[in-house]
């Protein structure tokens, strides 16, 4: 198996799953975030029957509508692309990964394009409570289809409730309500549902606050504003808890992202926590080099962060590559050596069963049983495989904690001039409103940054890296490919972003 | 439903994903009636009628797409891995065409769209066509083959630079395809005379869904004389040995009396029937028996493929790489825990039913489009 790896073909593969999923990330937490806030503004015009609820409501309906279609025309390509690109990946783990991904398609999809038809075309064809019905319901399929995908994702950062066949060489599902519960996937689901509503309510932000300085639009602007900065204010509290929690996840099962977000190469009792930093790029696992040219830590805070107790030890970088007897944690190459008796085992066991041999079928499983612990490990050649890209990682976790941490405050700003009623006064406020969406798409797309190149090499976290993963393919066929998605997918950003200014510009219609 | 062993639960899943493939290539009625945009519409209006007609259902073709390729990588994720890995570039093409399919509607109309009405046309037309074609193609292989083999991990490798490309160079497969495309025409036809109050675009379908049923049929003859002569992909269910063996899918329609050969007559004579009372009695509900024979052909259809003991993904070049429903399928208990959840597909079909008669009990006038203000949103 090992002779198949191509690192050539095996980055372009990567930079392809990478290229579309980040394309349809633009497009996806506007879907969950914008779904909501329309729930919300035609729930106000239901019980109110104020006709200007329904011009609120009909207008970011129009928006989410542009920005839906595109993400359903990205979004196709990633559920296939697990075949056509990481088929190995998909037979290894296909029992398990699957069931998820069709459950998406049954349970969330199917709610979520039915009721997107009754919630444009059915304003004068179904009752109003039907319609407000409608609209939840896409609300609700379009965050259900998230819960989906991210248990899979979750299962992919920590793998639960499955077990490896050795007769087909393959991961196999034990226990569907480990994977549905599996407080790494509830919490990842949590986390970038909720900040996904801040997408959404800082889209409704940017586009006011532009509203709002033109003097157009005004009380248009004001209502949605309102509701978009409120439920900015209720989502930020989830994103802060559960990033804490996302954290705290990271440290128990994927301890090397940890370290990678905060760039602690050397684990310390009492660790600090950089709040602020410029990593030396230079840094490689095992120098004497120093790990920051400049940082700001606060003391003790990441032992507490990670273990929720002061005092406590967090690995570094070095200690998951070379070791560290004194707070029992087992060096990469030594797993390597493990994982590579595993495969050894596997294949004698193969042998043995191919030829009818019952007892050294038996002893090879024995054996393999013992190392399979490992067993992803001795896919890797090297100690040092192990560790991620640790600066990109480093700065993508810091900027989306700095950008996760001002929203609130820019949300909390809004309510408190809307409070005052000064809020059209505030020029230099509005014109930093107006950035509000792009630095949304900013922490967003970094907070998957964290989550996907941090736990490189795995495709599945210890059990199966990406060299594995992936399909059989010539580095030509996947760069032919990766142009031709990079292509048709900024065509369609680019007439979608153009659409979308446009609409904006009309403005709402009838108001 | 736990008590099912797992050859039961293969059959079962065989089964389940042979109704979302057929209830697929019912609803591509949808990519059909893009197909005829140019033919059944001559002017902007009667575009938007069309255009606007089948923007109400193009979702529900794509999800059912997307809840096909779920299945199958839920329940036989070994054909998911091989053909999808394998035959890359038919797969690729096939999803861009479904691509440039999701934002034509949405787009088309909309002021500052960067390429233009007439370009997001010609990609649903695209959709319409190739991408219908190629489905045929790949399916065609269930029958023909495919060039790849399986290591002792199951990892593919195939044996042929088109990857998958070349399978529409195969007579059978390309006929397949063209079977579908024109199907998919004839279905559509009858959807828009059932959906749109428009004399002359109603006159238009039918004649399309007479003549497109024409054009079908040498290719549907083609496709079926073939199959009842050709070698099939015979596997011995205790070994899992596969070997050619002729005749295969006639004595598989023999062997399967109620879902094999009554489902393709009944089903080819449903779409006729459908198509007849349109276009000579003046019918405006072909659509319905012409849905539910296509669902029974295709039954039928993969019946044959995949059932008494067939290869339903063959290789040509290592017969015993070839997958079928024992060797390609998930664990016993994950296929258990996705029979439970497939529980819910009556209440999807219930629900997505009750809001298609919803939608659809005013039938759409050219008034719909012309109005100020207009809720046609395309």
């Amino acid at each position: 198996m090992l002779e198949q790896i191509d690192l050539s073909q095996l980055n372009w593969a990567r930079g392809q799953f990478a290229l579309t999923a980040m394309y349809h990330w633009i497009f996806v937490p506007l879907t969950l975030g914008l779904s909501f806030l329309l729930a919300f503004f035609e729930t106000i015009y239901y019980k109110t029957g104020n006709e200007k609820w329904k011009f609120v409501t009909k207008f970011w309906m129009k928006l989410f509508g542009i920005n839906f279609a595109i993400g359903v025309a990205t979004g196709i390509i990633l559920e296939f692309e697990f075949g056509t690109n990481w088929s190995n990946y998909s037979w290894m783990v296909g029992d398990i990964f699957g069931a998820p991904l069709a459950a998406e398609g049954l349970f969330a999809f199917f709610l979520e394009t039915t009721f997107f038809a009754v919630m444009f075309f059915g304003w004068d064809r179904v009752s109003k409570k039907f319609h407000l019905i409608s609209t939840w319901l896409v609300a609700i399929g379009s965050n259900l289809s998230a819960l989906w995908i991210l248990i899979a994702n979750g299962w992919m950062q920590h793998p639960v409730g499955m077990a490896f066949n050795p007769d087909n060489a393959r991961f196999e599902m034990t226990n569907f309500w480990d994977i549905l519960f599996s407080p790494v996937g509830v919490s990842h689901f949590v986390h970038t549902t909720s900040s996904s509503f801040l997408v959404g309510c800082l889209f409704i932000v940017t586009i006011c606050s532009w509203y709002l300085l033109q003097g157009r639009h005004v009380d248009m602007a004001k209502k949605s504003i309102a509701v978009a900065a409120t439920f900015g204010v209720i989502a930020s509290a989830f994103v802060g808890f559960t990033g804490d929690e996302s954290a705290y996840t990271a440290a128990q099962v994927q301890p090397m992202k940890l370290a990678a977000m905060e760039g602690l190469w050397d684990g310390e009792v009492n660790a600090d926590l950089v709040v602020l930093g410029i990593v030396n790029p230079g840094k490689k696992p095992g120098d004497d080099s120093e790990a920051f040219q400049f940082d700001i830590k606060l003391p003790y805070l990441l032992s507490l962060l990670a273990n929720r107790e002061l005092g406590s030890f967090v690995p570094g970088v070095n200690d998951m590559v070379y070791g560290n007897a004194e707070h029992g944690v087992v060096g990469a190459g030594e797993k390597i050596t493990i994982g590579k008796e595993a495969i050894h085992q596997l294949a004698l066991y193969k042998q043995a069963r191919e030829k009818d041999d019952q007892v050294g079928a038996e002893i090879a499983l024995a054996a393999f049983n013992q190392n399979q612990k490992y067993l992803g490990y001795g896919y890797l050649e090297k100690p040092e495989d192990i560790v991620p890209n640790v600066p990109i990682v480093f700065y993508s976790f810091h900027i989306m904690v700095a950008l996760g941490t001002y929203f609130p405050l820019l949300f909390g700003a809004i309510l408190f001039f809307l409070y005052r009623d000064n809020l059209t006064e505030q020029k230099w406020f509005l014109r930093l409103g107006v950035f509000g969406i792009f630095m949304g798409w900013v922490a967003s797309e970094a907070g998957w940054v964290v989550a996907e190149l941090g736990r490189q090499p795995w495709a599945i976290q210890g059990l199966l890296p990406v060299s594995i993963a992936k399909t059989n393919l010539t580095t030509t066929t996947v760069q032919m490919t990766f142009f031709m998605f990079l292509i048709v997918f900024t065509t369609l950003l680019i007439a979608e972003v153009r659409i979308m200014l446009k609409q904006i510009q009309i403005g709402p219609e009838g108001e | 439903m736990g008590s099912l062993d797992l050859s039961q639960l293969q059959h079962l899943w065989w089964l389940l994903v042979s109704v979302v493939g057929a209830l697929f290539i019912f609803l591509t009625f949808v990519q059909g009636g893009q197909g005829l945009l140019y033919s059944l519409a001559k002017t902007e209006v009667e575009k938007s009628l069309i255009i606007n007609s089948l923007g109400k259902k193009w979702e529900l073709t794509f999800t059912t797409l997307v809840l096909f390729g779920g299945a199958f990588f839920a329940a036989f994720p070994l054909f998911y891995s091989t053909s999808f890995g394998g035959a890359y570039w038919v797969w690729m093409l096939i999803l861009f065409t479904f691509i440039l399919q999701a934002v034509s509607y949405e787009y088309r109309k909309k002021p500052d769209n960067l390429l233009g009405a007439k370009a997001f046309e010609v990609f649903l037309i695209i959709n319409g066509t190739v991408g219908i074609l190629l489905i045929g193609v790949a399916v065609g292989t269930f029958f023909t083959g495919s060039n790849f083999t399986l290591n002792d991990f199951n990892f593919v490798t195939w044996h042929h630079p088109g990857r998958g490309i070349e399978a529409a160079f195969s007579l059978f497969n390309l006929s397949f395809g063209l079977f579908l495309v024109f199907l998919a025409r004839v279905l559509g036809s009858l959807y828009l005379t059932n959906n749109i109050e428009h004399a002359v675009i109603n006159q238009r379908c039918k004649d399309a869904a007479f003549t497109n049923l024409l054009w079908a049929l040498p290719f549907l003859l083609y496709v079926l004389i073939s199959l009842l002569v050709m070698d099939g992909y015979a596997v011995d269910p205790n070994t899992h040995i596969v070997s050619l063996e002729s005749g295969k899918y006639l004595t598989n329609l023999l062997a399967l009396p109620v879902n094999g050969l009554s489902f393709l007559l009944i089903g080819l004579l449903l779409v006729v029937w459908g198509v007849a009372a349109t276009r000579f009695m003046g019918s405006r509900k072909g659509i319905w028996p012409a849905g539910l024979g296509t669902v029974l052909v295709v039954l039928a259809i993969f019946a044959i493929a995949g059932y008494n003991n067939t290869a339903f993904y063959p290789s040509k070049v290592d017969l015993q790489s070839s997958l079928t429903i024992y060797t390609a399928s998930s664990s016993h208990y994950t296929l258990t825990v996705m029979s439970y959840i497939a529980l819910a597909i009556p209440l999807v079909i219930g629900y997505v039913f009750y809001v298609w008669r919803l939608l659809d009990a005013k039938k759409l006038t050219e008034a719909d489009i012309l109005v100020e203000g207009s809720q046609e949103k395309y």
